[in-house]
């Protein structure tokens, strides 16, 4: 078992956003996590990955085997856990490759190994770099600065492919995707699965899901998980929408 | 008020002895700055421009003067063996206020004077005193008169036209003393027409006194000359520095003036960037970077006097802990300075304990301008730290990146290479609190 989530509560000023989340991923498997917007998608990827503007009020989360919620965010990334984030966020004049070096070093340091050596490193952007098809001229820049919507999201899918983890979650990374850009994060991600890792998509559209097939689909509504099933539930959201849902939910 | 009544009298005590060994550039003017000094005394917060900067508490010292020049015993070669790697400069060193010539040679085209202000006075009297002590005259700042009356000796370079000097010149200004000194220091800088130079000035404190350095640069770069002009600050917590900086910018001259602050005691830059001939264009920057009750007051005016003058003023504070940032950047275009175009841009990065007064400033009387200023403080982006902490950054690593990168901007405006890379590394050495341990001097570390 990667990763077990018991009665998530989670809140931010006060106002609880998650209320009680229960899911468990293995590895191997890939879960879609769907739902209407303000559900509290993206709050779960936050909680995750320790933001801290969201405290959680309530609950655990087993990761490997460790009780996620107590390690800081930096550490949760040590583990094995990534987060692909909605709105990548632009670091102007730290170059993509002092950032990439930084954070290989510090997963390298925390396993007690050494870090690459200069030419290693080079060499390991570059294979990795192609999985996403990121030009070279990008990694010289700053961090985000200045990519279009879609080298945003391909550098969240290389970083990933540099950190090699063990649970990777990807908030909305199919939003503002034109269908070239989707195909390249998709086959990214697809190339990247391992038996021995997990991803966790949140998606508003099935769009992703036809590139990315998924083993669960859960359903996220107003703080819960309403619903779970296979890859069939998110062609019958696409049909039905999410009325349906929020009908059966609050009637 | 602080009453200077008791460097008055120290002044009229010792008068004939300063005169002795100066020469006649620098007494010539001497009674006229001490009568100005005498009218005006020191700054007090009670004006304008010294509003957020109290040197009252620092004058109160009881600070020696080395008035009858007496060797300190100091051989600033071995404490800096080490230059600026890469970078092939002349060294000059100034030991408190004296010139020290140090023993490597200096390999400098024939015309130019590059040394000892007293001694290139005394024997370039006519050449020199056309300039010195002329910008510094009117000034309204006690400071500058103060060190009028006192100035024993200094640092001159003087470049003939179209002469440009390959070599960048690197005054090492070294402050040491058995006990508490107050030193005057002097510089002055000329350019003839088309003339070209690059200076580098480092100010190092290697005594653990109270020293206060109180220095008065004048700087004249001709019709089509340019300048670099970088000043380094690497003095220890119990330096005070007191600087005053006139520029005079002929016609299509360029200047880039790049001050950094990489660790101080209780520090007052006042840059006073005159714009007199038409095309002349100033680039001026800065970084400051403070900790613990550390305190800098950088203080800019530029005066576009006359059409088609371009300036652009980029000045960055990082402060931690508790310490106290200024920035007072004046933009004056007078009625003539029609196409004027000019720029200041103050960002400042602030921990929730430090301190940060920006003050910009724009008196415009020309009405074909392009001017435009802006001042932003603000905290770490915590987006930011959080992307970077979410990728296995430590938080204390991803706070040292932030900080270095916000100033970048300022350092990459460097245009000596060399001295760029090196700069880079004193930023982030200074970040990671590896500058401490070494009496504020980072030259030595690399031993």
């Amino acid at each position: 078992m990667l990763l077990e989530i018991k009665n998530l509560h989670a809140s931010i000023e006060g106002k609880e956003i998650l209320r009680g989340i229960d899911l468990t991923i293995n590895e191997g498997e890939v879960h879609a996590i769907m739902g209407p917007n303000g559900s509290g998608k993206s709050t779960l990827s936050a909680v995750l990955a320790g933001h801290p503007a969201f405290t959680v009020t309530q609950g655990t989360v087993l990761f490997r085997g460790k009780d996620l919620l107590a390690l800081s965010p930096e550490d949760r990334s040590r583990e094995g856990l990534f987060l692909g984030f909605q709105y990548p966020v632009e670091i102007p004049g730290v170059s993509m490759t002092n950032f990439l070096r930084t954070a290989v070093n510090e997963h390298r340091k925390y396993r007690n190994e050494e870090p690459p050596s200069a030419a290693q490193f080079l060499a390991m952007m570059r294979e990795k770099r192609a999985i996403v098809e990121l030009e070279s001229k990008l990694a010289n820049r700053s961090v985000n600065e200045g990519f279009s919507g879609g080298e945003k999201k391909r550098n969240e899918i290389f970083q990933m492919a540099m950190l090699e983890p063990y649970l990777s979650i990807l908030d909305e990374t199919d939003s503002g995707l034109d269908i070239d850009a989707l195909r390249i994060v998709a086959n990214g991600v697809n190339k990247l699965r391992t038996p021995t890792n997990a991803t966790m998509l949140i998606t508003h559209y099935q769009r992703l899901l036809d590139y990315i097939v998924p083993d669960f689909v859960h359903i996220l509504y107003q703080g819960r998980i309403v619903r779970t099933a296979g890859k069939e539930l998110a062609l019958e959201l696409e049909e039905k929408g999410y009325d349906w849902i929020k009908q059966d939910n609050n009637e | 008020m602080i009453t200077p009544k008791a460097y008055i009298d120290l002044y009229h005590e010792y008068e004939s002895v300063i005169r002795a060994s100066s020469g006649d550039l620098l007494n010539a003017p001497r009674s006229a700055a001490f009568q100005s000094f005498e009218r005006i005394g020191f700054p007090s917060t009670s004006m304008e421009a010294y509003k957020d900067c109290d040197l009252k508490p620092i004058l109160e010292t009881d600070f020696g003067m080395n008035l009858r020049q007496l060797d300190i015993p100091v051989n600033p070669q071995e404490v800096f063996s080490c230059e600026v790697p890469n970078l092939s400069t002349n060294l000059i060193f100034l030991i408190n206020d004296q010139f020290y010539q140090g023993d490597k040679p200096h390999h400098l085209p024939e015309g130019v004077l590059c040394g000892s202000l007293k001694e290139m006075g005394k024997t370039h009297q006519a050449l020199l005193a056309p300039y010195f002590a002329t910008l510094s005259a009117t000034s309204n700042d006690g400071m500058v008169h103060f060190n009028g009356g006192f100035v024993q000796d200094g640092f001159v370079l003087y470049v003939p036209a179209n002469m440009h000097l390959e070599k960048p010149i690197q005054v090492i200004n070294v402050l040491k003393a058995p006990e508490d000194m107050l030193v005057q220091r002097r510089i002055l800088v000329i350019l003839e027409t088309g003339a070209h130079a690059r200076l580098l000035l480092c100010d190092h404190n290697l005594s653990g006194n109270h020293m206060m350095a109180n220095q008065v640069a004048e700087v004249f770069v001709g019709d089509s000359a340019s300048l670099e002009y970088y000043e380094l600050e690497m003095n220890n917590q119990v330096t005070t520095r007191v600087s005053n900086t006139f520029f005079r910018l002929e016609s299509a001259s360029t200047l880039r003036m790049n001050q950094v602050v990489l660790s101080n005691g209780f520090t007052r830059n006042n840059a006073t960037i005159t714009l007199i001939g038409e095309g002349a264009e100033a680039n001026l920057s800065g970084v400051v970077l403070g900790e613990r009750n550390q305190f800098t007051d950088n203080h800019v005016l530029v005066d576009h006097a006359v059409p088609h003058c371009t300036s652009n003023q980029l000045y960055k504070y990082v402060l931690d802990d508790t310490s106290n940032g200024v920035f007072g950047g004046s933009i004056l275009v007078r009625g003539d300075a029609q196409k004027t175009k000019a720029n200041q841009s103050n960002k400042n990065l602030c921990s929730h304990s430090a301190r940060m007064r920006a003050r910009p400033q724009l008196e415009i009387y020309a009405d074909d301008v392009v001017c435009s200023h802006g001042s932003a403080t603000g905290q770490m982006d915590e987006n930011a730290l959080f992307y970077m902490r979410s990728r296995g950054i430590s938080a204390e690593e991803a706070k040292l990146l932030l900080k270095y990168a916000f100033t970048t901007d300022v350092i990459d405006t460097i245009s000596l290479a060399p001295l760029r890379d090196r700069m880079r590394m004193l930023v982030e050495k200074r970040f990671r609190g590896e500058l401490i341990n070494c009496a504020g001097c980072a030259a030595s570390n690399c031993h």
